[in-house]
């Protein structure tokens, strides 16, 4: 069967929302809406334009925080992959908050810079840029060796081997690296919303909880969930289109 | 790095980071970041404390719950995917999706349904931990050599003995690496989760600190957390490097 | 029939879908003999080997071993893998033993028949040591061992030595010819190297793709009682090495 994959993701699609409309009509709790219900709140919110002026706010923290991090990380990412000095100096920063909870910084960054736009800036970069260094400086580091050797035995300068030899090599690592900053930075963008101050897509989220709206909490929840798994399935596509055949198919987290 | 002959070992860096932090901290520049020492004299203030105790306990018992469901559910949900695949296609979209969704947004949800206590933060540390044990035990299964499968059935064993004596030991260290990975996002969640629902554990404590401006007392909970998660990290690392040769001579 | 065959393939199908990897193909294997199956790649020698091994399932046709119609993997069978298939996590000796273990044999015998055959292929001492210390010529004695400690009759071995380096090739291939004089039992040897085929063989069935079938047996006389240093250059074996070579190489792109 031709469309076998689709056929079966259509299945399980119905599955799940099938057993949410249900759970929801049997009354398992005042608090859990059918699915149906959930999407009927979803549309007035399209219709109306909140979920846009909402996402309008959500974003913007996102987006800059990405940016930052993003240049940031693969700048120390590369210089980390090129100098053993500067690898033993700044890397064990970016392992441990690799593995740590960074989430717990956000009442200090609050005391910090306040309530506004930096605070949340802020928590996306924490969030996003551990794994766009580490993967960065490991795919700097990992390149193989025989085409470093070919560019040297070719007499290429030590600025063509990282122009032309380092950097293409490594670029499917960096930017699966970028994919994971930005779906940690997905995190850090809520987590700021519903911690420090609730704006954007949080404000209806934490709204619509206060009066016990829940179809339309649900649907902003949906929505978020939603727009950031498309959001990285698009990247990952780009990813496999762009880096075919010079795939080195490690991603560290 | 090799300084005057001598290897300098991995994570020997962070001792100068420390002292550069001692040195900031003494030149008083930020009222924000105190000394190191003076954060650890804290730390042995209010590490016998009741509060400090309660928040540390109540933390453990959320994250080995929550990871405890995590491996429980996850290893037999991968393993289920890796062999059948029926219930591979019909899943595998979902374990994906939830792998790269933003889970903190779910926390609102869990709180009405399950209330702001325990129960929504272990689950909130299940499932920041469970997708990628599921789709490494999966990875794991799918991937044994093939030769091993067909040498098993060649000598006659039966399914029950090729389980437990082959498929098992030769998906162990793509089931480590998961249940690694999902300890250090179970660690994340099981914050996350107290940072959202703030009336328990480290959570109670974060609201307490900072809503009194105690930075000292604030340090000293960060990094006793941020080095626990460290050594969890490398402690299952360690486990997983130690069998990582169970899967060599794959094609 | 004259001679006692100790295998028997009779017009065996296989198909994979539209492609057809075996199309009535009928084969003898005489008793206490080598039989090699030579072919260039995709002339469907594995295939074959692993429906005699009852591996995989012929779509018609039927192999016999000892009077017996192959349904499924049986003790009279042994098979030797290419890749070696070790338990990477099992010391050598247990490696050795798995066969029995799988077989319910009590621990003390399986082990005590395991170090005979780890002595008879010349790994005394590495009983405790795991596959991975070991060179690839080793791991395959380990493999060898493992399915002569089983004691089938028939030997199914895929491409045995393709993953070792060439001298150690050449002194399996010497220990191999020892084997076969010395152990009463039947040997069917995969290979793609003609010369290979040629040195070990008392029988060679030369196979070609695009329909898979049996092009031609040869069995070799003049040089079968000579010892293993004159093989080479003993005329026969050249004339045949060249002649395999002219009826293959149309096939080789």
């Amino acid at each position: 069967m031709k469309h076998r994959p689709l056929f079966l993701k259509i299945i399980s699609a119905v599955i799940l929302f099938g057993a949410w409309e249900i759970g929801g009509r049997s009354g398992v709790s005042f608090a859990f809406p059918p699915f149906s219900e959930s999407m009927v709140a979803f549309w007035s919110l399209i219709i109306e334009g909140t979920m846009f002026k909402a996402y309008a706010e959500t974003l913007k923290p996102l987006v800059v925080g990405i940016i930052i991090s993003g240049l940031l990380g693969i700048t120390l990412g590369i210089w980390i992959g090129l100098s053993d000095k500067f690898d033993w100096f700044i890397s064990p920063i970016f392992i441990v908050m690799q593995a740590a909870p960074l989430a717990a910084l956000i009442p200090l960054l609050i005391m910090a810079y306040g309530i506004g736009l930096t605070s949340k800036v802020f928590v996306v970069c924490i969030m996003a840029m551990p794994v766009i260094v580490l993967n960065t400086s490991a795919a700097v580091k990992n390149t193989p060796t025989n085409i470093k050797e070919m560019a040297k035995a070719f007499q290429g300068k030590d600025i063509d081997v990282i122009f032309k030899i380092i950097l293409p090599a490594s670029s499917p690592i960096i930017f699966a690296g970028l994919r994971l900053g930005v779906s940690a930075g997905f995190i850090g963008a809520i987590l700021a919303e519903l911690k420090i101050t609730p704006t954007g897509v949080g404000d209806i989220i934490s709204y619509s909880r206060s009066i016990a709206d829940y179809p339309s909490m649900y649907a902003a929840i949906f929505s978020i969930i939603l727009l950031a798994v498309l959001f990285l399935n698009i990247l990952e596509k780009m990813e496999n289109f762009l880096f075919k055949g010079n795939n080195q198919g490690y991603v560290s987290e | 790095m090799k300084l005057f002959g001598y290897r300098l070992p991995a994570m020997s860096s962070l001792i100068l980071w420390g002292l550069l932090w001692e040195v900031f901290g003494r030149l008083e520049v930020t009222y924000f970041i105190p000394s190191l020492s003076a954060i650890f004299d804290t730390f042995l203030e209010i590490a016998p404390t009741k509060v400090f105790i309660k928040a540390v306990s109540e933390t453990a018992y959320a994250f080995l719950a929550g990871t405890f469901y995590a491996v429980v559910i996850g290893v037999p949900t991968g393993i289920l995917m890796g062999k059948n695949r029926i219930i591979d296609e019909l899943l595998l979209p979902w374990v994906n999706m939830f792998l790269s969704a933003p889970l903190t947004a779910l926390v609102p949800v869990l709180m009405v349904l399950f209330g702001f206590g325990m129960k929504s933060i272990i689950i909130i540390t299940t499932l920041f931990a469970i997708w990628i044990i599921i789709l490494n035990t999966r990875a794991g299964v799918m991937q044994i050599n093939r030769s091993l499968v067909d040498m098993a059935r060649s000598f006659g064993a039966k399914p029950i003995d090729a389980f437990f004596k082959i498929y098992f030991w030769a998906a162990l260290p793509e089931i480590l690496g998961g249940v690694r990975i999902g300890f250090i996002r179970a660690v994340k969640g099981v914050i996350i989760g107290q940072l959202l629902i703030s009336i328990v554990g480290f959570g109670a404590l974060f609201e307490l600190y900072s809503s009194n401006f105690l930075m000292k007392h604030f340090w000293a909970v960060i990094i006793v957390l941020f080095a626990m998660a460290f050594t969890i990290s490398e402690i299952l690392a360690f486990f997983e490097r130690k069998v990582a040769y169970y899967a060599s001579k794959r094609g | 029939m004259s001679k006692d065959n100790a295998v028997t393939v009779k017009n065996v199908y296989k198909n994979y879908g539209e492609t057809e990897a075996l199309s009535d193909m009928s084969l003898d294997f005489p008793r206490g003999e080598l039989t090699s199956l030579l072919g260039p790649s995709g002339c469907g020698k594995t295939t074959l080997l692993k429906i005699i091994a009852g591996l995989l399932p012929a779509t018609s046709g039927e192999v016999i071993v000892n009077g017996q119609i192959v349904k499924e993997p049986g003790p009279d069978r042994a098979f030797v893998f290419q890749d070696f298939a070790l338990l990477p996590w099992a010391s050598v000796i247990r490696n050795v033993a798995f066969g029995l273990e799988l077989r319910g044999v009590v621990k003390s015998e399986r082990e005590s028949i395991a170090q005979k055959y780890i002595g008879d292929v010349g790994l005394k001492g590495f009983e405790n040591s795991f596959p991975h210390e070991l060179s690839g010529g080793m791991r395959q004695r380990v493999g060898l061992a493992r399915a002569l400690s089983v004691d089938a009759q028939v030997l199914l071995m895929d491409e045995p030595f393709s993953a070792v380096d060439e001298q150690t090739r050449r002194k399996f291939q010497e220990d191999l010819l020892n084997l076969v004089k010395n152990e009463n039992k039947t040997f069917i040897f995969v290979t793609h190297s003609i010369e290979e085929a040629v040195y070990v063989s008392d029988q060679i069935a030369l196979l070609l793709p695009r329909p898979s079938r049996v092009s031609e047996i040869i069995r070799p006389t003049s040089f079968k009682n000579k010892d293993v240093d004159s093989i080479r250059r003993d005329s026969e074996y050249l004339d045949i090495v060249d002649r395999i070579w002219k009826s293959l190489r149309t096939y080789v792109k």
